[in-house]
């Protein structure tokens, strides 16, 4: 009888990682990694590889793993996936591949994730740098943002023999890999580690241009460029509307990690500023909430996530809501803030929440949440932080003429192939679905990557 | 890559540097502004563009030394380059169909305002300067705002230079002496702005103000730059950085103004005591 549950993953412990900002998991060893794989009973139906949204062909490169063939392993992944330490590392796998995992419906199912993080991060220490034999085909080719959609998109371009140039609004590359998810789930290093990888294959990063102020999509037109691929994300964050929420000490989940992340504000030696909170209250139930809050925790705040549903509901990744939870941090369930109380100076001083009670589902399938009336309290609190989704940033629709956007901004594009209103535009990830995955949004890639290689082949030659 | 070719000092602690910057001279419009950042691991700041000049591909930035961040970009010289460069951001002053302008600039405000004011001449429009300053000291683009002005004022706190008092004594002047103007623009510390857009209400005159909101991207993804805008949130980098004056809440914006107070002192003393300067 095998085991039925994983190989326990090596972490740092929770009183430990609370005071730095270095991986919490530390990855398998070969023998763990070989231990693992032997769970897997190679099934003929696959049921994970239809979870995964790049179709990696999970059972084969298990079956690597287990001959100690990590090598052979890891190019079984890059055949479908440009990005596996990325994805090892953070896609939500209980609903993706391992979802389906036949192992799970006695135990644990396999832990193909930390699986596939192995084989990437064994690949990074001993692997050959990948050489493509790469044919030219004499066609460029723009991709608008540097996040994983961006990334995947150009990567594939790349291997068909276009020449391809990333644009990217920021300093530095990598989407919310290196602006959002914070050092602990996913070290900026790794990000840099992929992209250097794209850029020695000759992908062309562009930094600090801004698409639709530097150069407008029909700039890059006239500038030879045969095709657009957009992947600008959903970055714009939401606020809550409530009275308050422009006092000292409220910051969106994104501009906190954004300061901590990108600019690197925990470090001694960096100049960006950042607040360090006593109490902090995060509100929202997403990865995003669960990134802010341990971000908090590890400033040195005590830390409270705030969230209108209950435990089962919660959008997080388990992982990181089990992490969350080890680490300290309180969850007030089933509570929504009505107002940010400010003190005298302008700072926040508590955060009014009301208490709600679920009702059966609604449209969006999960339980609704509804007020209770009078049952205002208030909790502690000097910095608030609202991490309640985000939102299309506007810019580039604003200033392409006929490119068609939803009313809440999601560029209008074709499943699949990502084709939009104008001809010889392409869109995809988070700028199509709205906040999503990474590997989602590498799916996208993919797949315009395809579609604008039969546009280019149909129109130009 | 954003070399910086030219620098002079406009008093002692405000100082214009041009910089390579070809992509950004070719697109710039009055209003726009763009962030830097100057070493690796410096905070990414924003400045107005004050000037494009798309022979030389190059952009000047006029900067006041005000604390840690802008100390470390005055330690560049020529032949240095800024670690990074982005722009042009937010949108252009709108300027169109407008017969008579008053600009109105405070301090180092006046740079912001230079370019408004030069579009607008350029247009054909009727301009009246009104600039003002605490001390003859710290007088800046004199003769820069003399030659696209239709008249020019000149305002010291303390009256050691031009006339005595604040840009708002010399605007209501203007106004009680039957000056019509159409719009009125004011860039300056935010509470010259509050007074000045306080002012133009009770005379019913449109007012632009300029919105220098603390920022990280400048792209809409942080929310930092946020003000209230008619009882709405904006935010200054991509909704703004102009915004009607008479509908921002400049208290809220004063407030925010300060929320990184703490830090930014401890930059200011250590940068300080790094360039051996005092500000
Ligand atoms: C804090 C946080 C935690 C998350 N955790 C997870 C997780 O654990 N697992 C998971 O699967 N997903 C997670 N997600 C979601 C996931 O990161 C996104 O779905 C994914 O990054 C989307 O990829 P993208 O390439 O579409 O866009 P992004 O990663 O957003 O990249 C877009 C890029 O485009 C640039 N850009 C925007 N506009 C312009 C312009 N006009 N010109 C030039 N460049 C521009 C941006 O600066 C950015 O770099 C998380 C998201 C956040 C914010
Ligand atoms: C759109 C815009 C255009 C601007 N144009 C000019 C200009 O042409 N010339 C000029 O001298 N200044 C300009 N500023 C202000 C300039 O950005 C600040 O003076 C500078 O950031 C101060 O940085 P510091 O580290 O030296 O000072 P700090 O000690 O960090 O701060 C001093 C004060 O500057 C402001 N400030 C701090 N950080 C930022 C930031 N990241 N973004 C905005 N303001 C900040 C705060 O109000 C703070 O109290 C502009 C600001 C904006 C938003
Ligand atoms: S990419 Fe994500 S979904 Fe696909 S196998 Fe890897 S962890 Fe699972
Ligand atoms: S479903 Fe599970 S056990 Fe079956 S092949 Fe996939 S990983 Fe292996
Ligand atoms: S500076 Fe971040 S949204 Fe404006």
């Amino acid at each position: 009888m095998k085991n039925i549950n994983k190989v326990p993953m090596p972490a740092q412990a929770p009183d430990v990682r609370i005071n730095n900002f270095s991986e919490v998991e530390l990855g398998y060893t070969e023998d763990m990694a070989i231990e693992e794989a032997k769970r897997c009973i190679n099934c003929k139906h696959k049921p994970c590889v239809s979870g995964c949204p790049v179709g990696i062909d999970i059972p084969a490169f298990i079956s690597r793993i287990k001959d100690g063939n990590f090598a052979e392993a890891f190019n079984i992944i890059s055949e479908d996936s440009a990005l596996p330490a990325v994805c090892g590392r953070v896609c939500p796998q209980e609903a993706q591949c391992e979802k389906y995992c036949v192992r799970g419906i006695k135990g644990e199912s396999v832990a193909i994730g930390r699986l596939e993080r192995f084989v990437a991060d064994w690949n990074m220490q001993h692997g050959d740098e990948a050489v493509h034999d790469i044919v030219e085909n004499g066609h460029k080719v723009a991709v608008v943002g540097s996040g994983p959609s961006g990334l995947t998109c150009a990567g594939e371009l790349r291997k068909m023999g276009y020449e391809v140039s990333v644009f990217e609004a920021l300093h530095e590359a990598g989407g919310v890999l290196v602006y959002g998810i914070p050092e602990f789930r996913l070290p900026n290093d790794i990000v840099h580690r992929e992209i250097q990888s794209l850029i020695s294959m000759g992908v062309k990063i562009e930094l600090n241009i801004v698409i639709g102020r530097t150069f407008t999509i029909d700039d890059l037109f006239s500038q030879g460029f045969k095709a657009v691929y957009i992947a600008s994300g959903a970055g714009c964050p939401k606020f809550m509307g409530i009275p308050g929420e422009n006092l000292n000490g409220v910051l969106s989940a994104n501009e906190y990690l954004t300061r901590i992340n990108l600019m690197q504000a925990y470090k001694e030696d960096s100049h960006t500023p950042v607040l360090r909170g006593e109490h902090v209250c995060v509100v929202g139930g997403g990865n995003v909430a669960m990134d802010a809050a341990r971000c908090a925790r590890r400033m040195g705040s005590e830390v409270s996530i705030i969230y209108r549903r209950s435990r089962s509901e919660l959008p997080a990744r388990l992982e990181e809501v089990h992490h969350a939870e080890e680490e300290g941090i309180k969850f007030y369930f089933l509570h929504n803030p009505v107002r940010v109380i400010g003190d005298e100076n302008g700072w926040v001083s508590g955060v009014e929440c009301i208490k709600m009670r679920l009702e059966e589902a609604d449209s969006s399938g999960r339980a609704r949440p509804v007020p209770i009336e009078g049952s205002e309290t208030v909790i502690k609190a000097d910095m608030f932080i609202p991490a309640l989704g985000t939102n299309p940033n506007p810019l580039i629709v604003r200033t392409t003429e006929g490119l068609k956007a939803e009313k809440w901004g999601g560029i209008i594009a074709e499943e699949g192939s990502g084709a939009t209103s104008r001809d010889g535009v392409f869109a995809g990830g988070d700028a199509v679905t709205g906040s999503a995955t990474v590997i989602l949004a590498m799916g996208a890639g993919k797949g315009a990557a395809k579609a604008i290689d039969e546009y280019i082949k149909d129109k130009y030659s | 890559m954003y070399k910086i070719l030219n620098k002079e000092y406009l008093n002692k602690t405000v100082a214009r540097i041009s910089v390579h910057a070809p992509f950004i001279a070719q697109k710039a419009k009055a209003g726009q502004f763009i962030i830097l950042r100057s070493y690796e691991n410096s905070a990414r700041i924003p400045f107005t563009i004050a000037r494009a000049d798309t022979n030389t591909g190059s952009i000047d930035i006029i900067y006041q030394i005000v604390g840690g961040g802008t100390l470390e970009l005055d330690s560049l010289s020529v032949g240095d380059s800024l670690n990074a460069l982005v722009g042009p951001l937010g949108n252009p002053t709108e300027i169109e169909g407008i017969n008579y302008a008053c600009v109105v600039g405070g301090g180092v405000g006046t740079a912001i305002a230079l370019p408004i004011a030069e579009a607008l001449h350029k247009q054909g429009t009727k301009v009246d300067s009104i600039i003002g300053f605490r001390n003859k000291e710290l007088v800046i683009l004199e003769d820069e705002f003399r030659n696209i002005s239709d008249n020019l004022y000149v305002l010291t706190d303390d009256g050691s230079y031009g006339a005595k008092g604040f840009v708002t004594n010399g605007l209501e002047d203007n106004i009680l002496s039957g000056k019509k103007y159409d719009r009125v623009f004011t860039i300056g510390p935010l509470p010259m702005m509050k007074f000045v857009s306080l002012l133009t209400k009770e005379h019913n005159i449109p007012t632009t103000v300029s919105m220098n909101s603390i920022m990280v991207d400048g792209t809409g993804m942080c929310g930092g730059c946020r003000l209230t805008v008619g009882g709405e949130i904006r935010f200054a980098c991509i909704d703004g950085p102009d915004f009607d004056g008479h509908k921002v809440d400049f208290d809220e914006a004063i407030s925010r103004s300060k929320m990184f107070k703490e830090s930014e002192t401890k930059s200011r003393e250590y940068a300080c005591n790094l360039y051996k300067k005092e500000i």
